[in-house]
């Protein structure tokens, strides 16, 4: 099948024809009986291993099933920010691997997923911050991710709107920077995967739940799903906050919790705010959309959920410390909140691994962080499919980490909110 | 914002309230005779129920007890609240 390639000549040239002529962007796909590999869960990271399986390991027989509609759940969720300024080394491969892809994903996947390195600025309120954020930013850059320290007043430079005054509860003492990171729209990325790997034969099936999941002694024999019984060998499971009860119907245990995550947009306004700012102290984060809304990313609840929903409390708390950090938003009115839910690891770090049962292999925990990996953790994910062993980056983020004891404590690392 | 049901003080708001995970976890008698899987089992594996969960909850701006509760996790409608070291009730 043969897809319109996206450029601004054949821009100008559907504008000139009325932009009548533009296809859908990928095919209602029915489910087939048989898939040499099936994904579970049509976000970006389910679509995004789809796409690779194709691309790089040439498994175009395969499907990715979706319960509800293709970036529906955190996908469509998140406050799209993508950093890589992880402590420990396996974390900072990980994440800048996915950095580095992010960079030229819109040209690879010819679809505009106006990533936009405006720079995440990570603020310093006490002298432990203040020594915490100094280890991380030399940490980062013994593993070649770059990371600065910047005083109050550089800080302010960076992010004009930012109150450095010591009138507040917890004053600016500081900030670490990472140029490199930034945004990007998230729904754009789960329709730029879903439209290139629907352009490379892989069908798309939404509405379709797993129900159950057959096995045989040679491992997963075939999923039941609301739209019937589909036989596949290879089964990835991309199922968020759903992980724990996707894998239940095999049989395994996974070391996770799901809690509700909320984040909320102001109303749109002109463009005043040109980067992100995160604070894990006060917790806050806040960045400014394309579309003018200032996006706000909250705490998570207090207790596991799968309503997508949460309390208005937390919401508050977040806005407390932004008003305090930026008093020009005072008066600006929130649009809406929503919610998602997030699988959390004990060590805030994914696994990307086989699971006990041949032939099942799961991408999870990513908790509260998630969006920032998406094109790593889905070419990662699709190489442990396709040859069945884990990519050397991925190799350390397994299940059996929890019984071996080597974690991979992000947790611990507190500079780094998840 | 959840309203809690405390055992011993009533409904209550939910941010008067510290949550406790999983409920009925019984740290084994014996740790040193457990191999790795079976610790790790204890300390990590969790149900993460999608439906009627047994937590534990703690009234840490009230009463401060610890209680256990079943909650639906697709509603947050509590069902049940009894005290610690009572079995699950049945729903």
């Amino acid at each position: 099948m043969s897809k319109q390639s996206f450029s601004g000549l054949s821009l100008i040239w559907r504008g000139l024809n009325r932009h009548r002529g533009w296809q859908n962007q990928w095919r209602k796909a029915a489910p087939k009986p048989r898939y040499d590999a099936v994904i579970v869960g049509g976000g970006g990271h389910g679509l995004g291993t789809a796409y690779y399986l194709a691309q790089e390991h040439g498994l175009t027989n395969i499907a990715v099933l979706e319960k509800g509609w293709i970036g529906g759940g955190n996908t469509g969720r998140n406050t799209t920010i993508i950093r890589s300024n992880y402590l420990f080394n396996e974390s900072a491969a990980l994440y800048d691997h996915s950095l580095r892809m992010w960079e030229n994903l819109s040209q690879a996947l010819n679809y505009n997923v106006m990533f936009s390195a405006r720079g995440v600025m990570m603020l310093a309120h006490t002298v432990h911050d203040v020594q915490v954020s100094k280890r991380h930013i030399h940490a980062n850059r013994c593993n070649g991710v770059d990371n600065e320290w910047l005083d109050p007043q550089q800080a302010k430079e960076f992010c004009p709107l930012l109150n450095i005054g010591d009138n507040i509860r917890y004053p600016v003492l500081g900030a670490a920077l990472q140029r490199r990171g930034g945004t990007a729209r998230h729904d754009a990325v789960a329709w730029g995967y879903a439209r290139a790997a629907d352009a490379l034969g892989v069908d798309i099936i939404e509405n379709c739940e797993v129900t159950g999941i057959r096995r045989d002694a040679r491992g997963v024999e075939a999923l039941e799903t609301t739209r019937g019984l589909i036989y596949a060998r290879k089964v990835g499971v991309s199922a968020a906050g759903h992980s724990s009860a996707v894998l239940g119907l095999a049989g395994v245990k996974l070391p996770l919790e799901s809690f509700p995550l909320q984040a909320l947009v102001s109303e749109p306004i002109k463009p005043i705010f040109p980067c992100v700012v995160m604070s894990n102290t006060i917790h806050a984060y806040v960045s400014q959309s394309d579309k003018g809304e200032l996006v706000i990313g909250a705490g998570t609840d207090a207790y596991t959920s799968y309503t997508q929903r949460g309390a208005l409390h937390i919401n508050m708390h977040t806005l407390d410390a932004i008003c305090e950090l930026f008093p020009n938003f005072r008066r600006l009115r929130m649009l809406r909140n929503w919610g998602g839910i997030v699988d959390v690891t004990p060590d805030r770090s994914p696994i990307i691994a086989k699971t006990p049962v041949p032939g099942l292999y799961v991408n999870c925990g990513w908790g509260t962080g998630g969006f920032k990996a998406t094109p790593g953790s889905a070419h990662l994910f699709a190489w442990t499919i396709a040859r069945d062993e884990p990519h050397p980056i991925n190799a350390p983020f397994t299940i059996e980490r929890f019984r071996d004891g080597y974690l991979i404590d992000e947790a611990a690392a507190a500079a780094v909110a998840h | 914002m959840l309203l809690i049901p405390c055992p011993y003080c009533g409904e209550r708001p939910e941010i008067e309230f510290t949550h406790g995970g999983q409920a009925h976890l019984v740290r084994p008698a014996q740790p040193a005779d457990l191999d790795d899987q079976a610790w790790a089992e204890f300390l990590y594996m969790r149900t993460n129920t999608k439906g009627i969960h047994a937590e534990r909850w703690r009234h840490a701006h009230g009463c401060g007890q610890f209680f256990n509760a079943l909650r639906d996790t697709t509603t947050d409608h509590f069902l049940a609240v009894y005290k610690i070291g009572t079995p699950r009730p049945a729903t």
